[in-house]
């Protein structure tokens, strides 16, 4: 259960997700599974896909066709609980919001982690953007298998 | 134990200060609490309870709990977590309730 | 007449909006706070806010802080004395105040008072809590964010709110490696988001799990957690030591009234808002006429709310002082309702119910 465990079920992940043949564009998946009195995203969302509604306590709803996947959300949301993700080949692409030190390499071969922090794999590291606002954010490859599972790089501070 | 890199936050070194504490020189930075200045160097205990004499240390950091007082410059009861730091700051620890009087 | 027109206790979220209405109105204002700055528990708020843009939302506390003081000294057009590193000690039937200030004393007589004190933090009971090396986890915050030092090298966090998830994840941005958060209750206290950013770093949250004791000479060296029964009793046989030389306690607050009892206005106890909270009416203002209170000190709750009622109770107060504000209506309407949907969640359940059982005796 996600109020004990702090870590979603693979039902619930599924249903953020849409169709996997849908990402071939980068596309927004929102984890925020919860009611709470927050907007950010919505009006982060420069083609207004996210909507969260005069109540501010509604879930986004993500109108999946009109997201650019241009990641403006993924730094915007103050429970870091937006990434942004497509299929590349038999690449999944992620870009997730980091707000950790060290930040990894651009072009390093890194551990990739789930939402429990284990290691379920390996990632390139294509991308690391630092922002105004000091939330990072990486852009990793991974085997396209993890692409429900994978949320976070580890990146090793020896 | 000082924080010199951090993901949001930047924190640059500054100054040095020198104070004493129970004796010993010691140096803080401008900025630092004595408290917190005590802390970087490692010390903890910063109070004994007055009836048991157990160790007590930083707790609330918004001068409200009594766990930090000290006494600094001859003044008891001095509230150390959000008191600043000044150079040649005679900082002891406090035996018993402390008097106005500084003993 | 009283010496100073209006003084606003407390340099936090609530008390700088309270003086900024205050002085948008054109009184003259004096802010007082024990701290050296202003900018109360926001000046190691390193997490972005939740809420809406009206809410400061996805800005951090610390550049929340940087505006509101901008802003205060923008419209503050020398009418605003500000008093920092200086105590309210007392508050006398007569209205007065007694103010510390590096050994010298104060008496204010101000014409209206609004007290935005705050809230403490709360502790345990639990063999060795008070170790040198247990925290209130707000002030290890304060420790590491605002003052740059760490508070050690491995910590527990006992308790698993807001409070509690927050400052997990800012002890690891710290460097600082948490080795376990327990949470007595049933379920995870905070926000989920808060609590999978922790979970994705390895941090590991056990429910119906508390510390049993922390050991060590004269530090704590080490922490032992125990899973509890349904019953909330500790489960013998089910303990674990954890190697820590930080415990931080995030188990809840209690409004800071104080200075409020000192007058003996009209008080109650409140579970919700874990201590003796402040009967208000709808003005913000106590049972004592001219005396209001806002922020946590009337309910424990979260900054951004604390920041709106800041302004309702510095308008309010502008009113009693007959100040005249163009759309006061208007502008007490869309803040009102702004509150409103703040709390209107399931997160804020007990909020509702604690601001029911004050308003039952307003």
């Amino acid at each position: 259960m996600l109020k004990e465990t702090g870590v979603a079920e693979p039902r619930m992940i599924r249903s953020v997700f849409p169709d996997s043949r849908v990402l071939v564009k980068p596309k927004a998946i929102i984890e925020c599974y919860e009611a709470i009195p927050c907007d950010p995203c919505e009006t982060a969302c420069p083609t207004g896909a996210i909507e969260v509604g005069a109540d501010i306590n509604a879930r986004p709803v993500l109108d999946v066709d009109a997201c650019t996947g241009c990641r403006r959300c993924v730094t915007a949301c103050p429970g870091l609980a937006i990434f942004v993700v497509s299929i590349q080949e038999d690449k999944a692409v992620f870009t997730v919001p980091y707000e950790m030190l060290p930040l990894p390499e651009e072009g390093a071969l890194v551990n990739v982690a789930d939402r429990c922090g284990q290691p379920i794999g390996t990632g390139e590291v294509r991308k690391v953007r630092k922002h105004a606002d000091r939330t990072a954010s990486i852009t990793f490859a991974t085997d396209k298998g993890l692409l429900y599972e994978a949320v976070t790089v580890v990146v090793d501070d020896g | 134990m000082r924080i010199r890199e951090h993901p949001i936050l930047r924190f640059k070194e500054r100054s040095k200060i020198a104070f004493t504490f129970d004796g010993r020189t010691l140096y803080g930075e401008a900025g630092d609490t004595i408290a917190g200045a005590l802390h970087a160097n490692g010390v903890k205990e910063l109070s004994r309870s007055l009836h048991l004499h157990r160790p007590r240390g930083f707790y609330c950091a918004i001068g409200n709990c009594a766990s930090c007082h000290m006494t600094v410059d001859g003044e008891a009861n001095v509230r150390t977590c959000i008191t600043p730091l000044k150079a040649g700051m005679v900082v002891k620890t406090q035996q018993g309730k402390g008097r106005v009087d500084g003993y | 007449m009283g010496t100073e027109e209006a003084v606003v206790i407390g340099a936090g979220p609530a008390g700088l909006f309270a003086a900024y209405e205050l002085l948008l109105a054109g009184a003259d204002v004096t802010l007082i706070d024990r701290a050296a700055q202003a900018g109360g528990q926001l000046v190691k708020q390193t997490h972005k806010f939740f809420g809406s843009k009206e809410h400061y939302a996805s800005i951090r506390g610390i550049d929340i802080r940087h505006r509101l003081e901008h802003a205060l000294e923008k419209n503050g057009d020398g009418r605003l004395r500000t008093l920092y590193s200086t105590t309210v000690a007392g508050f006398y039937a007569d209205g007065a105040l007694a103010c510390v200030k590096a050994e010298r004393y104060y008496r204010l007589h101000p014409e209206v008072v609004v007290v935005a004190t705050g809230a403490s933090e709360r502790t345990v009971a639990f063999a060795g809590n008070d170790l040198p090396g247990v925290y209130a986890a707000g002030a290890v915050q304060t420790l590491m964010n605002e003052q740059g030092i760490r508070p050690g090298n491995r910590a527990l966090m006992v308790g698993s709110g807001n409070i509690g998830l927050i400052v997990a994840y800012q002890l690891m941005q710290a460097g600082i490696q948490v080795e376990r958060v327990v949470e007595a209750a049933d379920e995870i206290g905070g926000y989920q988001v808060h609590a999978s950013k922790l979970r994705r770093l390895g941090v590991p949250i056990e429910t119906k799990t508390t510390i049993k004791r922390a050991f060590g000479t004269n530090q704590v060296e080490g922490a032992e957690i125990w899973r509890l029964d349904a019953k909330g009793e500790g489960i013998a046989g089910s303990e674990e030591r954890l190697t820590v030389d930080t415990v931080c306690l995030a188990v809840g607050l209690s409004p800071l009234v104080e200075l409020l009892s000192q007058l003996s206005v009209d008080t109650r106890f409140i579970p919700e808002f874990g201590g003796v909270a402040p009967v208000l009416d709808e003005t913000y203002m106590t049972s004592r006429p001219g005396v209001f209170a806002c922020g946590d000190v009337a309910n424990v709750e979260e900054a951004s709310t604390a920041m709106v009622e800041g302004r309702l109770a510095g308008i309010h107060a502008a009113g009693y002082l007959n100040r005249q504000i163009p759309r006061r209506k208007e502008k007490i309407q869309a803040l009102e309702t702004s509150l409103r949907t703040l709390r209107s969640g399931p997160a804020s359940e007990h909020v509702r119910k604690g601001l029911r059982k004050v308003g039952e005796h307003a």
